[in-house]
């Protein structure tokens, strides 16, 4: 804490952001890496539904999806939900 | 607005008066579990919905849980949110209450008292929102279906003010009040719409400076209820302790208007008192029990025992300084609990009032009396043996026994 830290009748209520959780990357807190072998993959869009930051998305113009690091926390459910086990989690 | 406006008679159950008031309040969204004693809330309003009789966005929840974080997400886009519980749904839903009271949405949810599991029981106490005291929520009481379908009404106004913005639970007694036909004086559904009114969204200084609506809005986008560490989480808290002060304020100016447009007023808004201005022994009850009181009061009186009784009907804010300024010529006090703080030596409400009046002088004698839980019945002789007793308090000057159990086989 410091002396610049707004007291109780300054601060926003509910702490209210204009930014929204967007610009707060979270990616820096993984451990592990999804590593995706693109000859199993099916593209079956089964990791895209179950990311649960949405950090993989669909890319239409490259017919393929792709893994957004800034918001991928490495919790592995991609690679444990992918049907083709073509998702492996590597230490970091 | 014209005063004392024309009214309609209607005889409704508890449950069905505060299904009536939302839906005239002009709800845009109810997210719903349903649960013993309050089922009828949300069943009554879903047949609205099919009716089409209302606009509103009615969401089956799969728990209470869900219609809980539903209703904040509703409310926190700057929709009127409205839901119901009672006893256990109310318990699955505690963690997403301090995230309501946290985020400041005003969401509205009546609560059917009930008791809590085990072992089972679905009839009328206080231990489900009594539990929840200490959630952030501003909690009223009412003693009969026409203050719950009131109360329902006036919560809206209160939760909104922009000086409060904290949410609203109104309980009223499981069955005593919910299932039980009542005469209820009812507005139209235009003058209920045009006295809560559309809700307004203050202008809120965002944590970067900037001034935006306190909504969210996916065009311009706002974090609500973000991360806040050792650094600034206190801070936040002791926001919400003001808005609660604020509310007591809030709450006295909207049963005056209230009053003015409908002839009903329940007391201050906070308290309810009768016959204490010369009263020596007085009786602190919350809910129906107090209609049961008033008749024993009048007989009281007519027997020149000066006996008065006080009814909380807010009891988050606590109206610690109206309590004892009410309460200042009384001399023997019995504070009722319908519900329990085991092995907190006495009752929520007992706590309370003995902290109130701790700095009085002098200080009172004040009992306490666990009485109803799980349903029990009441009756009128036994509440009667609760001013015996305060008189023998005040005869021998001393209080043998300061909890005692009303009603129970010992």
């Amino acid at each position: 804490m410091t002396s610049k830290d707004k007291n109780w009748k300054e601060i926003a209520p509910a702490g209210v952001c204009s930014k929204s959780s967007k610009s707060f990357l979270t990616g820096d807190w993984k451990t592990y890496t999804p590593i995706r072998d693109v000859k199993k993959c099916v593209r079956c869009l089964t990791c895209v539904i179950f990311c649960p930051d949405g950090a993989i998305n669909w890319v239409p113009d490259k017919k393929d999806i792709e893994f957004d690091m800034s918001y991928c926390k490495g919790c592995g459910i991609c690679a444990n939900e992918c049907p083709t086990k073509a998702i492996t989690m590597k230490l970091e | 607005m014209v005063k004392n406006l024309k009214q309609k008679m209607v005889a409704l159950a508890g449950d069905q008066a505060v299904a009536f008031a939302a839906k005239q309040s002009d709800v845009d969204v109810v997210a719903a579990y349903p649960i013993t004693p309050q089922t009828i809330i949300v069943e009554q309003f879903s047949e609205y919905v099919a009716n089409g009789e209302v606009e509103t966005e009615f969401i089956c929840t799969e728990s209470e849980h869900s219609a809980m974080a539903a209703s904040i997400a509703a409310s926190a886009t700057g929709a009127r949110a409205f839901t119901a519980s009672a006893s256990a749904g109310l318990a699955l839903m505690h963690e997403m209450l301090f995230v309501a009271s946290g985020c400041r949405v005003p969401v509205v949810m009546a609560i059917a008292n009930r008791a809590l599991s085990a072992p089972l029981n679905i009839h009328g106490d206080h231990s489900d929102s009594m539990a929840q005291r200490d959630s952030g929520w501003i909690q009223m009481y009412a003693e009969n279906s026409q203050e719950a379908y009131d109360s329902i009404i006036q919560a809206f106004k209160i939760a909104e003010n922009s000086n409060v913005l904290l949410p609203v639970m109104v309980g009223l007694d499981g069955f005593t009040l919910s299932h039980t036909l009542e005469n209820v004086e009812t507005f139209s559904d235009e003058t209920v719409k045009e006295y809560v009114g559309i809700r307004k969204i203050a202008n809120v200084l965002t944590h970067e400076g900037k001034l935006a609506p306190f909504r969210l809005d996916p065009k311009n986008p706002m974090t609500m209820g973000p991360i806040a560490l050792q650094n600034y989480y206190f801070e936040f808290k002791r926001q919400q302790e003001e808005a609660m002060s604020n509310a007591l304020m809030v709450i006295q100016n909207v049963n005056k208007e209230y009053g003015e447009l409908s002839g009903r007023k329940y007391g201050n808004g906070l308290i309810d008192e009768y016959y204490l201005k010369d009263a020596e022994i007085a009786v602190i009850c919350i809910g129906s029990t107090a209609g049961t009181m008033k008749t024993i009061v009048d007989q009281l009186r007519k027997e020149g025992i000066k006996a008065g009784l006080l009814r909380i009907r807010t009891f988050r804010p606590f109206p610690s300084e109206y309590i004892r300024t009410a309460l200042s010529n009384v001399k023997a006090i019995a504070v009722m609990d319908k519900s329990m703080s085991f092995g907190g030596n006495g009752g929520p409400t007992f706590h309370e009032i003995r902290n109130a009046l701790y700095d009085s002088n002098p200080r009172p004698f004040i009992v306490n009396y666990i009485y109803g839980l799980g349903g029990r019945d009441t009756s009128p002789t036994q509440l009667r043996t609760i001013y015996s007793d305060l008189q023998q308090i005040l005869t021998k000057q001393t209080i043998d026994q300061s909890i005692k159990y009303l009603g129970l086989r010992e």
